[in-house]
């Protein structure tokens, strides 16, 4: 009964797959380096990593180039973690103050999570040490981001402490790579591996799995889709990859 | 006697073979690796990220911090690896020549720094030093408004050229020096020039002259650095 249906789930996780092509099969996106003209004449906008001088649109960043309409825009390729609201991530504790905790999420600002936010109730003689301790990992959602500091907030469905399992750290531009279009990538690892897999924006992911060996698998299948990010096919490739492996072991 | 015929035979405008790299050095957010023929610079770059010590914060934008020196057996008599007065001074220039390039107001509080490395050295190394920090904050995906070039021009018994090797540099007539050194480095959208240099003598119309010849090496400089961006796309 129960292999049955991770059967069905496995045939669907398929279907979808065959269904949505990868994204850089659709059109093939130019690489622009800064100071290059990505776009000419007034009916284009500038969007992000890209200004407008006179009739001409310019690339501010190192990154792909892709038209949405009239905007232009620069999809990076490197660079530090970007904070947007809204964002699920996976940090550490770094400090605990009176009214909260300090928390490191590879972003080029503090992080800040107060008490307030991590528990619906607190008593008076309750500390923050006591609730998440240094060096404890916890997912967190971005309350709001600004230019002088981020504001966490655990008060949300799958926010949660990390225990047990192990965490990996990827370039945060290449997240959407491993989570594939509407998760595909992602799932597909899941089932390949029995792991559990939490993906954070800022690209600290988290692996848990009853065996080490699955965990260690799912990482090397991360890691590939890390280094290979630029290449088309990439669902069928890890894919085959992990089925591959599998097959050796037994 | 002029200087019409060059030591190693090139032409006046001509700059030895260019070769540019991006990603040598894989535990850094961004590097780079640019070569004048002899003269091989390698560029590491870190951050954006939190500055320390807090005195040295800016709370308005973030700031440029340039460390260049040259590995001990870069030249023919062993330089003492570490700071000194030369290195201070062409790290505080390639901050300067560069800083103009790039956005940082969207980082305030956080510093970003480039490490400037000469493997080997035959004259020209801080502008190597420029050509490969420039793609190497470009690698590392900081906002930047354009590329930065630089090239060494030099005047010589009168004669303008361009990229001068050591031995030019030297080169004396009677015991009596007769070379000019002008690093200059250019912004390659806007054409504006963000590093002037001179050591020795040069007449107006000669250093008009050789600001006109650096602009046309910049612009084969440019085409090397764009190429070895588009290359990695990783």
């Amino acid at each position: 009964m129960e292999s049955e249906k991770i059967k069905k789930i496995e045939e669907n996780e398929e279907m979808e797959i065959a269904e949505v092509p990868e994204e850089h099969e659709e059109k093939k996106r130019e690489v622009a380096v800064p100071g290059d003209v990505i776009a000419k004449g007034a009916n284009f906008l500038p969007g992000e990593g890209a200004r407008r001088e006179g009739s001409e649109i310019i690339a501010e960043r190192f990154g792909l180039v892709t038209y949405e309409d009239r905007l232009v825009k620069i999809i990076p390729l490197s660079g530090a973690y970007m904070p947007r609201r809204g964002n699920v991530v996976i940090g550490i504790v770094k400090d605990t103050t009176y009214n909260g905790w300090l928390i490191n999420i590879n972003a080029t600002t503090r992080a800040f999570l107060p008490i307030t936010e991590a528990k619906s109730f607190v008593s008076k003689q309750e500390e923050p040490s006591s609730i998440y301790a240094i060096g404890d990992m916890l997912v967190l959602k971005i309350k709001s981001a600004k230019l002088k500091g981020i504001d966490l907030t655990m008060a949300d469905r799958g926010l949660h402490r990390l225990e047990g399992g192990m965490t990996i750290e990827i370039n945060s531009n290449k997240v959407p790579r491993v989570i594939g279009k509407l998760g595909s990538m992602v799932n597909m690892i899941k089932t390949e591996t029995n792991c559990n897999i939490t993906v954070g924006q800022n690209g600290i992911i988290w692996i848990g799995g009853e065996k080490i060996e699955d965990e260690l698998l799912a990482k090397e299948a991360i890691m590939m889709i890390a280094e290979h990010s630029a290449s088309g096919g990439l669902t069928e490739k890890v894919e085959a990859f992990l089925k591959k492996r599998k097959s050796k072991e037994k | 006697m002029a200087y019409t015929k060059r030591v190693d035979g090139r032409k006046a405008n001509e700059t030895r073979e260019i070769i540019a790299k991006v990603g040598v050095i894989p535990r850094a957010d961004g590097s780079a690796m640019f070569a004048f023929g002899d003269t091989i610079a390698i560029a590491a770059v870190y951050g954006p990220r939190q500055l320390h010590p807090q005195f040295l914060q800016n709370p308005e934008r973030g700031i440029l911090r340039c460390y260049y020196d040259m590995m001990s057996f870069s030249v023919t008599e062993r330089k003492k690896p570490g700071p000194s007065r030369r290195s201070n001074e062409i790290s505080m220039v390639t901050t300067k020549a560069l800083e103009s390039a790039l956005h940082l107001e969207n980082f305030p509080n956080n510093v970003v720094d480039v490490f400037i490395q000469i493997t080997q050295a035959n004259a020209g190394t801080r502008c190597a030093g420029i050509n490969a920090a420039s793609m190497a904050l470009a690698h590392a995906g900081i906002p930047m408004k354009e590329l930065v070039g630089a090239v060494s021009v030099g005047q010589i018994g009168g004669n303008v050229v361009v990229d001068l090797i050591k031995e030019e540099e030297d080169y004396e007539e009677d015991g009596e020096k007769m070379a000019t050194d002008i690093p200059v480095a250019i912004q390659l959208k806007s054409k504006k020039i963000s590093l002037l240099q001179l050591d020795g003598k040069v007449k107006p119309a000669e250093l008009k002259k050789a600001i006109e010849m650096a602009r046309e090496a910049c612009e084969k400089i440019h085409e090397a650095q764009v190429k070895a961006l588009k290359e990695v796309k990783e």
